[in-house]
């Protein structure tokens, strides 16, 4: 099937980048004077952590949709998307505390922000459980989007809070009113390391899509 | 619109009476309320830890399960005989069942609240007296924020396998930040502090009740078309 395969060579060619990126943030990038080596995790934790927020979003206009259109495409987009979303959220949820360890001392605290992609991760997880839970395709599609558009609408008012409490972890670097308060050369790699994310995401949603179309194909009535 | 409501009323009586007559969930939820505090009496240490500070999570923590036994049970009263389809059948909207519902919902999880804060004061010690005005606002509107959102949830679990496990894993990211919030401005006014501090927390509380009652009610029906 040609969408499988676009979607694995997108994935690949994600990949490949990423080992790029690494390359340069490793050996090309300066190191941070206060984190030390540390530091690096910031190309991989700062990118899937803004495309596990952006992947909760598009599940959530994806089901907006959905119940104006009654398109199945958006159905298997929105499935496709929270599950990629949750491998972001986890990939996230991993490398944060193996930063925060040797930074903060401790692998995890109820930081707002911390607090805020862990509730993101379980409701993909509740997502997805309730997309198991049902078995009647048009059902599934129709509770999935209800529940999407709630998480969606969630979001806001989490990461509204976010801001109300104090908190431990780094404030915005980049995307801040004033200008970028890093290196040239950090601030270059990051945005290579965010669109590589990009890619990945793409390529992996692009599979999930393929292989739901083809269960939906190899067992019509399931 | 007014229609709507009137038959809001109706079925959210139709809930109620049927409840007050056998009245095998509202004891059930209110001797629940009693045993969670009761476990909590016996988890803590009390020459460690005073009772007025765990009293804040004492009381969400109970809420919050209070709450869920109550949501649960909603529409699993219409899988019985088939009477959701009945209800569909009726002539009347798809958002006023949502609007019944939640209001049928309310009172329940009121009542059981209800029973739950004087013996919550009692157990724990803690005067709640003083605050008890500007308290039954914060609990009044958090529990209005997530009987909201778990009345539409339930609708949708209430239908599929391990209903009652999988709505609590649904509910509960969605219950987390108003419970937050109802902590923090719980425990400030149990600290003796004024109400107007805590004014972010209840404006973001409202905030949250408006979008999601606002959210539910339209996207009520897409759980029940067929």
């Amino acid at each position: 099937m040609r969408l499988l395969k676009t979607g694995r060579w997108i994935t690949i060619l994600g990949l490949a980048l990423l080992a790029g990126v690494y390359v340069r943030a490793l050996a090309f990038t300066p190191v941070e004077r206060l984190q030390g080596a540390a530091q690096k995790i910031f190309y991989l934790h700062v990118p899937a952590a803004v495309w596990t927020e952006t992947g909760m979003v598009l599940v959530g206009l994806a089901s907006v949709f959905y119940l104006f259109l009654k398109d199945p495409r958006l159905d298997r987009f929105a499935a496709a998307s929270a599950e990629v979303g949750l491998i972001f959220g986890t990939i996230v949820l991993t490398t944060g505390p193996i930063w925060g360890k040797p930074i903060w001392g401790t692998w995890w605290t109820w930081d707002a922000r911390l607090t805020l992609t862990l509730l993101l991760f379980l409701m993909y997880v509740g997502y997805l459980l309730l997309r198991g839970a049902v078995t009647d395709p048009g059902l599934r599609a129709r509770y999935s989007a209800v529940l999407g558009i709630s998480g969606m609408c969630l979001v806001p008012f989490v990461h509204l809070s976010v801001y109300m409490f104090r908190t431990l972890h780094p404030q915005p670097i980049i995307l801040k009113p004033s200008a970028p308060s890093l290196p040239a050369e950090m601030l270059i790699t990051f945005l290579l390391s965010f669109v590589v994310f990009t890619v990945l995401y793409v390529g992996f949603v692009t599979q999930r899509y393929a292989l739901s179309l083809l269960r939906e194909q190899a067992e019509p009535y399931a | 619109m007014a229609d709507v409501w009137r038959h809001a009323w109706l079925l959210a009586r139709k809930d109620l009476l049927v409840e007050f007559r056998s009245r095998t969930a509202i004891l059930s939820a209110v001797v629940f309320t009693i045993l969670v505090l009761l476990v909590f009496n016996f988890g803590r240490d009390p020459t460690a830890v005073a009772a007025v500070d765990l009293a804040p999570s004492i009381l969400w923590v109970t809420f919050t399960f209070a709450a869920m036994l109550a949501l649960n049970r909603a529409f699993q009263l219409e899988l019985e005989n088939q009477a959701l389809d009945g209800l569909l059948l009726a002539p009347v909207s798809r958002s006023s069942i949502y609007l019944g519902k939640l209001v049928a919902n309310l009172v329940f999880v009121a009542v059981v609240e209800g029973v739950g804060l004087p013996l919550f004061a009692l157990f724990f010690n803690v005067p709640v007296v003083p605050v008890l005005g500007p308290l039954l606002v914060v609990i009044a509107l958090a529990t209005i924020g997530f009987v909201a959102v778990g009345t539409l949830f339930s609708a949708m679990t209430g239908r599929t396998r391990f209903a009652e496990l999988l709505l609590p894993v649904l509910l509960l990211p969605f219950m987390l930040p108003p419970l937050i919030w109802a902590v923090l401005a719980t425990a400030a006014l149990l600290a003796g502090r004024p109400l107007s501090e805590s004014a972010g927390w209840l404006r973001l509380l409202a905030a949250f009740d408006i979008v999601f009652v606002t959210l539910a009610f339209f996207l009520f029906p897409a759980t029940v078309n067929e």
